[in-house]
């Protein structure tokens, strides 16, 4: 067989330019095609010496990383190539890689349609087979989301288990990297690599997790509860419902218990989530003022340049948030908005752990929707709602997998399974056993849309 | 009658080894602009802080040398805004839960004493530095530059409630500031070099009606001396528009150490929104009761107990205690050298005199000075034993220290040991009194102060060496004739 690493990349020239999941490549690539290695790609907001990072905003165009992620150091000394760097939505604000300023990533199901986001590059190029597996960042779901509408595996580890030293921050409390593949056990391997605790990010946690195993997927005796608060939700689309439902029957039969339960607070996930991340991100973001590195306008005075930086630097969806963040944190609304949405937030995350003693995993979609037309879904807000899925696994720091299970028309759907911390590796295991119950899956990978195999 | 009212900020640069939040070296003073850098302080994307454990600890002294409550959880948070030398656009600082509070200090004013209190106590880091062209300030300098070495230096800042009432006090509160901070350890105390920086909050009350001016804020005061200077002058400034039925500006100030006058730098109207929030990168700071306990005990001695011991043990004088306890070098210079020559005063007599106008003449620390206590042991014992005068003694302590030679040594080396014999003295006596008979007259006639006049001609006839004591008493013995 030939060397894994030219395979890709002649994937990759042959058919990224239909689906623009990459934005740029390392450095010298090419001249490395025989190494030895196992090939990757990474999340444009993931730093990797000899790549920029550009988080797919004008403000970082030419910014070259000064220094290895954690996990991008860890996937190298295991062996790991970088294939390229993905498409994402601006600083991984979105969910649909429209946001991206070097224009969106395509579905690899169908052209016109969008990946999902924001991991939407990483989730199309390991669909179409473009490589092997990609790590993604979610925030919100920008692992998971992409992943079900781009029909792969898509892992949100338990908060503090993956360092997140290099990975450009968004929403540091809510922040978390993980794999996106075409199956359950890769997500462990890639887990087994780039899990555990980092000096460098004081919010990463010991590891008690042993990763390098391999799963049995052995479902009998779960009991799974199913919140009514998701399953009633008035943007569930009726084929992904279908889809969901008929996933439950199967579970059922393989001697699962599921259950209707209520999350009350479930109904605030969304608020709470849109009060704390653009919060963090104001600030996060402060940093982006074109005077240490990044794209620099030369006029006016101080205050003008940094404007004028930012003000052409930034997309519009990055400057919502960052006014909406610079709103709720301001003295006079700090107590009604900020202070709240953390007390909702401890709320909420009391109220999924409780779940989560009498139940094993939470059981929902992983997405309302199937994959939109590109341009379909213009008010961001529509977009917003259709976080709720997968937004409580953020605000509790709960692990959190897509898997694709029976498709709608031809296009992905994901099911979304979460479990108490530090749970990872069963989680794991158990999405493993939904994979062998899915049509989605052939062989144990998940399936790749025909155009992408000549 | 105006009573002033004033409360202070101060921050502290702790001298640690490394910055507040990543492994490049704290101590930048002197370096090259933007060689102590990493992505973490100058804030690159994706960088991350990991907090500094000696940076706890130091603040933790220093908030038990002021005698502060410890949280044992206290949370950091970030303070937001923009400034070029703020590269995460951010400061990562404690605002709703400080490490320390409720402290306090007493301060001794020579002529009074009064507590004063700490409010609180909180870790931060610093920012960088700018280099203007052309200005001072980044408004209208044709070019800026950064240095970004002192981002991340670790600081302390501690407020005081306003319990000053003269800028005088204020001064003194200052350097009781730096000599607790010095003698714990923390911080070098160099306001000069900005390791200490003070802003002073200033109002003025009316006795009669009870009326308060506006509280005015100045910042920039870099050394001791100004702290006081900046306050007179605002004092005096206050007074001026109260006097004449006006109130000032409740604004924000800058000391010019050129004219030796505060201006205006933004009215609080203009002040940020800091827009305070948990910092999400750092977990709670939790400090376990038995490292507070553990340092509490190993606290290095305290200025004023330092004081008290000296006054005790070594039988010194306040003033006396007061100078040399304020210098821990100094301080443990003199108990080395009460203990080697048993003259506790005598070393304090000639520590505050001639060694310290030394150091302070050759610009160099006591320890860089190198006079070893045993050569002071041995010039107290000649000059004990009558073998030199203190005169000589004084004379020769530069050379002993220049060429590091024993005292005894240098005066045999030139002969300046004390003419003792009292025929020489008689004869030095007796041609002054052939020379000068008027001024015999004089004394024989009642003058006594002549007599000085005699032993002056003898010490001038023997180059000083004659024992002062004998010519004293030989003049005396010969003009009483």
């Amino acid at each position: 067989m030939k060397n894994a690493l030219s395979f890709y990349r002649k994937r990759i020239e042959k058919y990224n330019h239909l689906l623009n999941a990459f934005l740029h490549f390392p450095e010298g690539t090419g001249s490395d095609d025989y190494e030895d290695g196992f090939p990757f790609a990474l999340k444009d907001n993931i730093l990797a010496l000899g790549t920029k990072t550009t988080c797919a905003s004008k403000i970082l165009k030419e910014y070259r990383s000064p220094y290895d992620a954690t996990v991008s150091e860890r996937l190298r000394s295991c062996g790991g190539i970088i294939l390229g760097k993905t498409n994402l939505d601006e600083f991984a604000m979105g969910s649909s890689t429209e946001n991206s300023a070097f224009g969106p990533s395509k579905n690899p199901w169908d052209l016109a349609r969008i990946p999902g986001g924001s991991s939407g590059g990483s989730a199309a190029a390991v669909a179409a087979g473009l490589s092997p597996f990609a790590l993604g960042s979610d925030t919100g779901g920008s692992v998971r989301q992409p992943a079900a509408m781009c029909g792969i595996v898509g892992f949100k580890p338990t908060y503090g288990l993956v360092s997140r030293y290099g990975l450009v921050a968004f929403a540091s409390s809510l922040d978390q990297i993980g794999p996106m593949t075409r199956c359950s056990q890769d997500a462990t391997d890639v887990m087994a690599m780039i899990a555990g605790q980092d000096p460098m990010d004081s919010t990463s946690v010991e590891n008690p997790i042993y990763f390098d195993r391999v799963l049995e997927g052995n479902l009998k005796g779960l009991k799974v509860a199913v919140p009514l608060e998701m399953l009633n939700y008035p943007g569930l689309e009726d084929g992904v419902k279908s889809s969901f439902l008929s996933m439950v029957e199967k579970l059922r039969e393989s001697g699962v218990t599921v259950d209707d339960i209520s999350v009350p607070s479930v109904r605030y996930a969304v608020a709470t989530y849109y009060l704390i991340a653009p919060a963090e991100a104001s600030s996060n973001l402060s940093r982006y003022d074109g005077v240490k590195y990044g794209s620099r306008q030369s006029k006016g005075n101080y205050d003008e340049m940094v404007n004028s930086n930012r003000d052409t630097g930034f997309g519009d969806e990055v400057k919502r948030r960052i006014l909406l963040g610079t709103f709720t944190l301001s003295a006079a609304y700090y107590d009604a908005y900020y202070r709240k949405a953390l007390k909702t937030r401890r709320l909420m995350a009391r109220e999924l752990n409780s779940v989560l003693k009498d139940y094993d995993y939470i059981l929902n979609p992983a997405s309302p929707i199937l994959a939109p037309k590109i341009g379909e879904i213009s008010d961001p807000l529509s977009y917003y709602l259709m976080d709720i899925y997968t937004i409580p696994a953020n605000i509790a720091g709960l692990p959190s997998v897509s898997v694709p299970i029976d498709p709608v028309a031809g296009l992905p759907v994901g099911i979304l399974l979460t479990g108490r911390r530090f749970s990872d590796f069963d989680l794991l295991d158990k999405a493993s056993g939904i994979e062998r119950l899915s049509s989605a899956f052939e062989n144990g990978l998940s399936k790749i849309p025909e155009r992408w195999l000549e | 009658m105006y009573t002033t009212i004033i409360g202070l900020e101060i921050h502290a640069q702790l001298q640690t080894s490394t910055k507040a939040f990543c492994g490049c070296r704290a101590d930048v003073f002197e370096l090259e602009p933007n060689t102590a850098i990493c992505p973490v302080c100058t804030g690159q994307p994706g960088a991350l802080p990991v907090l500094n454990q000696q940076v706890v600890d130091f603040a933790i002294m220093a908030g038990l040398a002021m005698n502060c409550s410890l949280r044992e959880r206290s949370v950091f948070d970030r303070k937001n805004y923009f400034y070029p030398d703020l590269p995460k656009g951010y400061q990562i600082t404690q605002y709703f839960y400080p490490i320390a509070e409720e402290g306090h200090l007493r301060l001794e004013t020579g002529e009074s004493s009064k507590t004063v209190r700490i409010r609180r106590i909180h870790i931060e880091e610093d920012a960088g530095k700018m280099v203007h062209q052309g200005t001072d300030s980044i408004t209208g300098s044709s070019g800026s530059y950064l240095d970004l070495n002192r981002c991340g230096v670790p600081l302390i800042e501690i407020v005081t409630e306003p319990d000053l009432s003269t800028p005088y006090e204020a001064r003194v509160f200052m350097e009781l500031l730096r000599d607790t901070l010095r003698a714990i350890g923390v911080c070098s105390g160099d306001m000069e070099k900005g390791a200490l920086r003070c802003d002073a909050n200033i109002s003025l009350k009316d006795e009669k009606t009870g009326k308060s001016s506006n509280r005015v804020e100045i910042k920039n005061i870099n050394s001791f001396k100004f702290v006081e200077k900046a306050l007179e002058s605002e004092q005096l400034r206050i007074a001026d528009h109260l006097n004449r039925g006006e109130n000032v500006a409740k604004e924000t100030r800058s000391w010019d150490f050129a004219t030796k006058e505060t201006y205006s730098m933004r009215s609080k109207e203009e002040e940020n929104d800091y827009r305070y929030f948990p910092e999400p990168d750092l977990p709670v700071l939790l400090v376990k009761g038995e490292r507070i306990a553990y340092l509490r005990e190993n606290l290095p001695e305290l200025p004023w107990e330092k004081i008290a011991r000296f006054k005790e043990q070594y039988g010194l004088p306040t003033y006396d205690a007061g100078v040399l306890a304020s210098d821990s070098a100094i301080a443990s210079y003199f108990e080395i050298a009460a203990e080697i020559t048993g003259k506790p005063k005598d070393c304090s007599n000639w520590i505050m005199g001639d060694i310290m106008r030394l150091m302070n003449e050759r610009n160099l620390t006591i320890g860089e000075l190198g006079l070893a206590p045993e050569y002071l042991k041995e010039l107290f014992s000649m000059i004990d034993s009558g073998r030199i005068s203190k005169k000589i003694a004084r004379d020769i302590l530069p050379e002993v220290i220049d060429r590091k030679l024993s005292p005894a040594a240098i005066v045999k080396e030139h002969g300046f040991e004390q003419i003792n014999d009292d025929n020489a003295i008689e004869k030095a006596i007796r041609q002054a009194m052939e020379e000068n008979p008027h001024a015999v007259k004089q004394f024989r006639e009642g003058k006594e102060g002549v007599l000085g006049y005699f032993v002056g001609a003898v010490m001038k006839a023997t180059r000083g060496k004659a024992n002062p004591g004998r010519a004293n008493e030989i003049a005396r013995r010969l003009l009483e004739g």
